[in-house]
C-alpha cells in the first residue's frame, strides 16, 4: 500500500499554489491522476519517486517509511525502485533501445528476463536501433519496457501516451493492462482521456489546484446516475442553434465525429471546447459537463 | 629550420588541454547544479579571461610566483619549483586563461540536457558517478569536442601571457608565437614566414578535421 500525505509549495502559472495530497492507493490497483494541467499531478508523481521533496509530509510504501520530514527521513530515487515513465520519454540517445534496457538491469539480472520482455512487448526488430530513429509510438513502448526491467513494484506514467495518435494509442493501453498484470505493479497514470481511464483504471483521484476534489471508480467520479448505461467521452468541436433544437458537433476519442441534436430549452449551457460525458439509456441520451 | 618553438607550441597546447579536460568536468558539473550563492562570483572568476588583457594575467602572475615573493621563494625552496620561466609556469598559466573556453561549452551543454536523462538514471537506481559517465557526458559529446578544440585553439594562439611570464628561453618557453615576434623584431622574415605558414597549416587542418567529424561528413562519406 501506498500511503501519502504532503504537502508541496508549488509556483504554477496561476501563481502560488499548495499541493496538499492525502490518499492511500491499495497494493496491485491502477489509478489515475486526472485534472488540468497545473493542477499537481505531475508534482505528485515527482515526489513519490523522490526527484522533488515536500516541505511538510509523510510517505510510507508497504510498510517502509521513505518520507518523513519529522524524522528526516528522504529516501533518494536510487533506493525506491520506481518504474517512471517521463513524458518525454527520457531514452538514452547515446544507447540502442536494447543498450538502454541491459543499463536499466541491475547486474544480477539474467538474460532471459530482458528476452521475455523484449518479446512481449515486441521489440525484437528495434533492439539495434537508436531511440532517434523510431517512431513515437516506438519509443513510448521502450520506455515502457525499460521501466520495468528493474522489476519495481510501482509504476508511475507522466501522460505517456498524450503524443500518441488513436491507433498506436489503443494498443500501447492494452500493453500497458497486460504489463500491469504480469508484474503485479502498483500502477500511477497521468492522463486526460476519459475513454482510457475507463478501460484502464480502478480509481481515479480528480486534483484541482492541488487538491483532491473527488476520489473513486471511474463510474463513481465521472457519473453521478446508478444506471445501466453506456458511456461516451468527447469534446464539443461545434454548436449549431436551430429554432427550436441545439445540435451539437461532439468529437469522441479524437477520432469518432458525432451530431447531438437536444431541445434548446435544455439547462446545459455549453461552448465550444467543453469536453462532455454522454450516457445513454438505449433511446435517451443525457449529457453531463465534465468541469475539471 | 628550427622546428622546436613549433613542437613546444603543441606540447603545451596538449598539456594544457588535458589538464584543463580533468578540472573543467567537476567544474562545469558544479555551476550546471549548483545553487550555492558562492556560484555567481566562481563564475565571474572562470569567466573573467574572456575579458582582462593577457598582461594583467601575466603581471599578477609574475608578482606572485617570482622567487622573491614568499609563495615563489618557498615553491622554489622546498620543491625545485620554478614557475617563472619556466615551461611548468606557462603551462598554469595558460590553464588559467583558456579555462572559460573548456568550462563553458561543458557547463552549457550539462545544462541543455534534459533533466529527465539524468532523473530517469537515477531512478534505475544508478549513482551520481555513473549517471554522469554513462549518460550525461556521453550525451554532450559535442560541447565536449568544442570546448577541447577552443582550448587547444587558444593556447596556441597565446601570445601575451607568454611574453609575460615565459620570456624567450629556446626550448623552454620560446613557444611559435613569441619565436614570429622575435624574427619579425630581427627582421629576418624568412624564418617568421616559416613559423607561421607552419602554424597556420597545422591549426588549418586540426580545426578542419574536427568540423569534419562533428558535422558528421566523415560518417557520410563512409556509407
Amino acid at each position: 500500500m501506498i500511503e501519502m500525505n504532503f504537502n508541496k509549495r508549488l509556483q504554477a502559472a496561476s501563481g502560488r499554489m499548495d499541493l496538499k495530497m492525502t490518499i492511500k492507493v491499495q497494493e496491485h490497483t491502477f489509478t489515475t491522476l486526472y485534472g488540468r494541467s497545473g493542477a499537481g499531478k505531475t508534482s505528485t508523481l515527482r515526489i513519490l519517486a523522490g526527484l522533488m521533496t515536500p516541505e511538510k509530509g509523510l510517505i510510507i510504501v508497504n510498510d517502509k517509511i521513505w518520507l518523513d520530514t519529522k524524522r528526516k527521513i528522504n529516501l533518494p530515487p536510487q533506493q525506491r525502485n520506481i518504474g517512471f515513465v517521463f513524458q518525454d520519454y527520457a531514452l538514452f540517445p547515446n544507447m540502442t533501445v536494447l543498450e538502454n534496457l541491459q543499463f536499466a538491469a541491475s547486474p544480477s539480472q539474467g538474460k532471459k528476463q530482458l528476452d521475455d520482455l523484449i518479446e512481449m512487448m515486441e521489440l525484437g526488430t528495434l533492439q539495434d536501433q537508436k531511440p532517434q530513429q523510431l517512431s513515437g509510438g516506438q519509443q513510448q513502448r521502450v520506455a515502457l519496457a525499460r521501466a520495468i526491467v528493474q522489476k519495481p513494484r510501482i509504476l508511475l506514467l507522466d501522460e505517456p501516451l498524450a503524443a500518441l495518435d488513436h491507433g498506436v494509442r489503443h494498443k500501447l493501453q492494452q500493453y500497458l493492462l497486460e504489463i500491469h498484470q504480469e508484474y503485479k505493479l502498483t500502477t500511477l497514470l497521468i492522463s486526460h482521456d476519459i475513454g482510457e481511464i475507463f478501460k484502464l483504471s480502478h480509481n481515479v483521484i480528480v486534483l484541482n489546484n492541488g487538491e483532491i476534489i473527488k476520489y473513486g471508480t471511474p463510474k463513481e467520479v465521472f457519473v453521478e446516475e446508478e444506471e445501466e448505461m453506456f458511456y461516451l467521452s468527447g469534446e464539443v468541436i461545434n454548436i449549431d442553434y436551430h429554432s427550436d433544437v441545439i445540435q451539437l458537433s461532439v468529437l469522441i476519442q479524437q477520432k469518432h465525429f458525432k451530431k447531438i441534436t437536444f431541445p434548446k430549452d435544455h439547462p446545459l449551457k455549453l461552448k465550444i471546447g467543453d469536453k462532455i460525458m454522454i450516457s445513454s439509456k438505449i433511446s435517451n441520451p443525457i449529457i453531463h459537463k465534465i468541469d475539471y | 629550420m628550427n622546428w622546436t618553438p613549433i613542437i613546444l607550441t603543441f606540447q603545451l597546447a596538449i598539456v594544457t588541454t588535458i589538464i584543463l579536460l580533468i578540472i573543467a568536468i567537476p567544474l562545469a558539473y558544479w555551476l550546471a547544479n549548483s545553487r550555492s550563492r558562492w556560484k555567481p562570483i566562481i563564475e565571474t572568476l572562470v569567466s573573467m579571461p574572456l575579458v582582462l588583457p593577457p598582461t594583467v594575467l601575466g603581471f599578477y602572475f609574475l608578482l606572485v610566483f617570482s622567487p622573491n615573493s614568499g609563495l615563489g621563494y618557498w615553491l622554489n625552496e622546498y620543491f625545485n619549483i620554478k614557475l617563472v620561466f619556466s615551461f611548468a609556469g606557462l603551462v598554469l598559466a595558460s590553464v588559467i586563461y583558456s579555462l572559460p573556453f573548456m568550462v563553458q561549452p561543458i557547463q552549457s551543454g550539462l545544462s541543455n540536457l534534459s533533466p529527465s536523462l539524468t532523473e530517469a538514471a537515477y531512478l534505475m537506481g544508478k549513482s551520481k558517478w555513473t549517471t554522469l559517465a554513462k549518460v550525461q557526458l556521453p550525451n554532450i559529446r559535442t560541447s565536449i569536442l568544442t570546448g577541447i578544440v577552443l582550448a587547444f585553439a587558444h593556447t596556441i594562439g597565446e601570445f601575451g601571457v607568454v611574453l609575460m611570464i615565459g620570456g624567450s628561453i629556446p626550448g623552454e618557453t620560446r613557444v611559435a608565437s613569441i619565436a614570429i615576434y622575435d624574427e619579425v623584431e630581427a627582421l629576418n622574415y624568412t624564418s617568421a614566414h616559416f613559423y607561421s605558414f607552419v602554424l597556420f597549416l597545422i591549426t588549418f587542418c586540426i580545426l578542419l578535421l574536427v568540423y569534419l567529424v562533428n558535422g558528421g561528413f566523415i560518417n557520410r562519406f563512409w556509407r
